[in-house]
């Protein structure tokens, strides 16, 4: 901690607070009816998405999944945009096309959250093919659930990254559960990480609620594969404090346990309680990022309230990147 | 002065390939057996020798992986990969990558992504390849919206098709019929693109217009040859892309004959043959002067046997009997 400025400390406090008060927003405005759709929260899995992100360049790219929100906000993206983009409006990242679950920002290298559970792991091996190609040193980072490492994609991705020596991390969040199936009945190993040795790399597991371990362990395999040496898998075990999509009964696991991973391992409060118990900040910095948080969500909500809904021609827009007469429209 | 000479499917499409990477650093070819070996049919063939293992690269049995590869590289904008699935046969391991992926990232980012990636695979029966090596899936992929889907009939096509899809900005599937491959024919040395969305007529005609795919073109132009010697004058148009579809050059042919057969290698059922019959139905009713007729092979598995398999196939006998029942 003491190698690290005290810029990016609150960086990494101000993205997670980001992250937060994103999420708590997106609930309410979901309950309240304004979000339509499945939105899948992040609350919870914080110290994961800033942890591996304050290791990355705007240049670097990340693949997403369905919870991924906090990679979004994390990684740069226009949180305007993305707002307005849950909303359904013509301002959205995906001018009303895609929703919650298709949010990207191509600018900062954020190549889409995926309704297909493990189908952005095998675009980030091409966006390491690319950058390898390119004689670049940029990385691409694939986040996935711990369900999706029983899918096809994340064996196949890594194998083919480890063969072609490719600058992708492979970021596996474990927050114990594929909807409700836990953890020890997906698979028998202890470690998602373990499978690394399957496929010939690095496999790491790490504390996903200590944003400080998750950025050490992802530093390493970050500037190793910048430095051409490969992939690397990263287990952070984690819990999200929601449920799997707003909206869920959540019969399959007890109060008792949820409370628990609130009281004890919020990576907000774990990483405010260390920043103040060395003296690095003051409670008034922490609050003013707070404010300054809220501020900043409150008026991306406004944004995509105030945000007119896309024109019904838009319907036929965007399918292909030329005009092709006659395709999208059988007249019969 | 342009140099036409006779040379193969397989070697139009080898061309176009090594044209297009020579002139772009980006175009990557990637696949099963693309590299040294130069790919089961030959198409990749000294592209090995010519580029490094960087840029033609061998992969494992991973056909989602290495596709989905294919479609994230695209998506960065750093690479234009050509991407080999060895037989269409195999979509299946690796739809969700073409279909779900491929197809839609751009609509749902409103229009910020370009996947500019072309998926070439091998389709088509009469190998005795039986059931899973055999077929001609083109209609699934037309199905989904945002795949172009490329299907070329001469060598001549093959490359300039090839070419366009390559520097086309959105997924192409491009579909290669096995029993082409070794069908010569005049190919310019010097590059040359065939826009995507023109059919081409193979044969003018004014009793009957014959539409037909891939292998199905040659098959309906011996049956026009035939024809001729009776009086029957026959137009074939071959329409090259099944998305972007040529509806106007296959409504005017029909709007001049007055009668259409659909020959396809595809399935029956919600398939290529039967698109063309509603466009047909929906936009040339009042000229049509006699049912649409559709040949097909039936809604069946493709059979091993020889015997069973050229029942299977469209064959020039039923081409022709379509034909004489609504002269
Ligand atoms: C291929 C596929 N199968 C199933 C689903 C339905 N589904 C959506 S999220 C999910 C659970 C994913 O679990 P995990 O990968 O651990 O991610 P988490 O939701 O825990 O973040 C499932 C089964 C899907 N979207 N895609
Ligand atoms: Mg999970």
């Amino acid at each position: 901690m003491e190698e690290i400025s005290k810029e990016m400390l609150l960086w990494m406090y101000e993205m997670m607070v980001k992250i937060r008060e994103h999420e708590e927003r997106v609930a309410e405005l979901f309950a309240q009816g304004k979000i339509p759709g499945f939105v899948h929260l992040y609350v919870g899995e914080e110290a994961v998405a800033v942890g591996v992100m304050a290791n990355l360049r705007k240049e670097d790219y990340i693949t997403s999944t369905h919870r991924g929100h906090g990679h979004y906000v994390a990684k740069g993206g226009d949180i305007k945009a993305s707002m307005a983009e849950l909303f359904g409006k013509k301002t959205g990242s995906g001018k009303g096309k895609g929703g919650s679950m298709h949010i990207a920002d191509l600018d900062v290298g954020e190549l889409g959250a995926n309704g297909i559970v493990g189908g952005g792991i095998p675009h980030a091996v091409g966006a390491g093919l690319g950058i390898k190609l390119n004689g670049l040193d940029n990385v691409a980072v694939a986040f996935f659930g711990d369900g999706a490492s029983n899918q096809q994609n994340f064996h196949e991705g890594i194998n083919l990254a480890s063969i072609l020596k490719l600058p992708v991390v492979f970021v596996c969040e474990n927050n114990q559960y594929q909807i409700s199936l836990s953890y020890d009945k997906q698979q028998t190993i202890k470690s998602v990480a373990e499978r690394g040795k399957a496929y010939g790399i690095p496999g790491v597991s790490v504390d996903g609620q200590d944003v400080l371990a998750v950025y050490e362990v992802a530093k390493e395999a970050i500037e190793r594969a910048r430095r051409g040496e490969g992939p690397t898998l990263i287990e952070a075990k984690t819990y999200r404090f929601r449920g799997h999509f707003e909206g869920d009964p959540q019969v399959y696991r007890s109060k008792e346990e949820v409370e628990w991973w609130k009281k004890n391992k919020d990576p907000i409060k774990l990483f405010e309680e260390k920043l103040l118990e060395k003296g690095i900040v003051t409670k008034e910095e922490l609050d003013s990022i707070w404010e300054k948080v809220k501020k900043e969500i409150e008026e991306a909500i406004k944004f995509a309230e105030e945000s007119p809904w896309p024109s019904k021609e838009e319907v036929l827009e965007d399918v292909f990147s030329t005009p092709t007469k006659g395709v999208l429209v059988w007249q019969w | 002065m342009a140099v036409v000479r006779e040379i193969t499917f397989a070697q139009a499409l080898n061309e176009a390939l090594d044209y297009e990477m020579s002139k772009d650093p980006k175009v990557v070819v990637m696949g099963e057996d693309v590299g040294v070996y130069g790919g089961i049919y030959g198409v990749t063939a000294g592209l090995y020798d010519k580029y490094g293992p960087e840029r033609v690269i061998d992969t494992p049995i991973a056909e989602s992986g290495f596709v989905g590869t294919g479609v994230g590289a695209a998506a960065t904008g750093l690479l234009r990969p050509v991407v080999e699935l060895m037989f269409i046969d195999f979509l299946g391991v690796t739809f969700d990558q073409i279909y779900n992926q491929a197809a839609k990232m751009r609509y749902m980012f409103g229009g910020k992504a370009k996947i500019s990636m072309v998926l070439r695979t091998v389709c088509g029966a009469g190998f005795s390849a039986a059931a899973q090596h055999s077929q001609s899936l083109h209609a699934i992929f037309a199905h989904v919206p945002g795949l172009k889907v490329v299907m070329p009939s001469t060598p001549y096509d093959a490359k300039g098709l090839l070419i366009s899809s390559i520097e086309d900005d959105d997924p192409v599937i491009f579909i290669e019929h096995k029993a082409l491959y070794a069908v010569k024919g005049e190919v310019p040395e010097e590059p040359y693109s065939i826009p995507l969305g023109e059919a081409d007529v193979k044969r003018e005609g004014k009793d009957v217009t014959i539409v037909a795919t891939a292998a199905m073109v040659h098959k309906s132009l011996e049956v026009a040859e035939n024809l001729e010697k009776d009086g029957i004058s026959v137009e074939v148009v071959d329409p090259r892309t099944i998305v972007p579809l040529d509806v106007d050059t296959i409504i005017n042919s029909i709007k001049k004959t007055g009668k259409l057969v659909v020959v396809d290698e595809g399935y029956p059922r919600c398939g290529f043959a039967t698109d063309v019959a509603a466009l047909a139905v929906n936009k040339a009713f009042d000229s049509l002067k006699a049912p649409v007729k559709i040949v097909t092979p039936p809604a069946t598995p493709v059979p091993f046997s020889p015997v069973l398999e050229s029942e299977w196939i469209p064959s020039t006998e039923k081409i022709e009997k379509a034909v004489r029942e609504i002269l």
